[in-house]
């Protein structure tokens, strides 16, 4: 049982919504926005968190949308994570997200709600981090478009009051060379010891990794090196490992050192499974 | 404490219930409507004891509030008349202590539904949703192949 109370709403628009976000805030609530929901559920019962005004967001078509227009991929921030997999217009996406939590978890858990909750992992936002997707961000201004590279900084960064709406990602990537990893201790479902994903785009290698430190992040300082062709391979990995972004995670899920030696092995993994499918 | 009048559409009954907007679906399945059959096991979303199915799809009523359930059908085990998938766990003994069997249950009459003729991964991927703390997989895993491809096992491993 959640050990508190809080009222619930349910608007039919954007617009609404953050009209409601503020309106409560200027009446002293604690409000937040609600995708799926899991976390508020299950971090609200443990008391990790409070809040007395929910402000669900699946009746709101943008938030639900999935679809190609032009070039381009839009995918509500409602949308399950169940929804995308069964779709599978974003096939990098869909190996992601399949992996996060369970089947019957994952017809609750959104994309939102995975990219912006506590859980550190939020493992969807790789494939978009690699292919440098937009986000449509709402506040009270209007929405406003923005990349991705520029609003993710280890958690999305929102101001008050703003909601996550789309995620906007070009053909182009979609269809490009990708694949994604998930090394966990043991068992086929949980957290990771570490994720990553790869995409390769004209001849160069992207790549972005969770579990590793505490946030999910693209390897920008790690690409140079994975990308330097004229070293063997093994030594590319070697050097590209020494420029990871934070501290190791050290923890119940893998020591430090184990988890640089996993990093090591599943970019190694990266290489040959993008061999394998360019051939493909 | 504020509660709110609220109509849930259950096993094809409609039922006004009055209910804070913070309870989950499965407490008020139990503690509102008796419908006990969903079992609370780690509250977490995690073992899949209080599966439902919301629409066409299981659900695990734990990580869902009741007041998101308005205007969406709800079935619980109550709701399952003599379904082959509880013909087959019958059948096969796929329970030993038989908590985590409704939630079981209603995953698989789920899976059933939406993908009579699954394949052994979807099947892998549908059924890691469920947990079983006596361990009776193997018999879990019989009932659930015999009732889908009528019975004809069919897997790609």
């Amino acid at each position: 049982m959640i050990p508190f109370d809080f009222d619930y709403y349910k608007p039919s628009s954007v617009e609404e919504a953050v009209r409601l976000f503020e309106s409560l805030r200027q009446q002293g609530k604690q409000p937040m926005y609600f995708s799926g929901g899991t976390e508020i559920i299950t971090f609200g019962r443990l008391d990790y968190l409070y809040t007395n005004a929910v402000i669900d967001i699946k009746g709101i078509s943008k938030c639900q949308m999935m679809t190609f227009k032009g070039e381009n991929l839009y995918l509500g921030a409602a949308v399950s994570l169940s929804e995308i997999e069964e779709a599978n217009l974003f096939p990098l996406l869909t190996k992601t997200s399949s992996e996060v939590a369970d089947h019957t978890a994952r017809t609750k858990v959104t994309l939102g709600g995975n990219i912006c909750g506590k859980i550190f992992y939020r493992e969807a936002v790789l494939p978009f981090l690699v292919s440098e997707s937009e986000v449509v961000i709402a506040s009270r201004e209007g929405e406003e478009t923005r990349p991705i590279l520029d609003v993710f900084q280890k958690s999305l960064q929102l101001e008050e009051g703003e909601c996550l709406v789309q995620l906007v990602t070009n053909k182009k990537m979609i269809e490009a060379a990708n694949i994604s990893i998930k090394r966990r201790r043991q068992w086929d479902t949980g957290y990771p010891v570490i994720t990553v994903v790869g995409i390769k785009v004209d001849g160069q290698l992207r790549v972005a990794i969770s579990g590793l430190c505490s946030f999910p992040f693209r390897a920008k300082e790690m690409e140079p090196f994975l990308n330097d062709t004229k070293r063997p391979l093994e030594e590319r990995v070697s050097l590209a490992i020494r420029h990871v972004p934070a501290e190791v995670l050290h923890d119940s899920e893998a020591s430090s050192d184990y988890r640089m030696f996993v990093l090591k092995n599943t970019l190694l993994d990266v290489f040959e499974g993008l061999e394998m499918e360019e051939v493909r | 404490m504020t509660k709110v009048a609220v109509t849930l559409n259950v096993n094809g009954e409609e039922s006004e219930v009055l209910i804070r907007p913070a309870d989950t679906l499965l407490d008020v399945l139990r503690e509102n409507l008796g419908l006990t059959g969903s079992k609370p096991g780690c509250l977490n979303g995690d073992c899949g004891a209080c599966t439902v199915i919301v629409g066409k799809k299981p659900m695990k009523s734990c990580l869902m509030l009741a007041i998101e359930a308005v205007d969406q059908n709800v079935t619980t085990i109550e709701g399952l008349t003599d379904a082959t998938v509880q013909r087959a766990f019958v059948e096969h003994f796929a329970f030993q202590c038989g908590y985590c069997t409704p939630g079981f249950i209603m995953n698989v009459h789920s899976l059933k539904e939406n993908h009579p003729e699954a394949d052994g991964e979807t099947i892998k991927s549908w059924m890691d949703s469920n947990i079983c703390r006596c361990t009776g997989y193997e018999e879990i895993e019989a009932a659930v192949k015999s009732v889908l491809y009528g019975g004809q096992e069919h897997h790609k491993r």
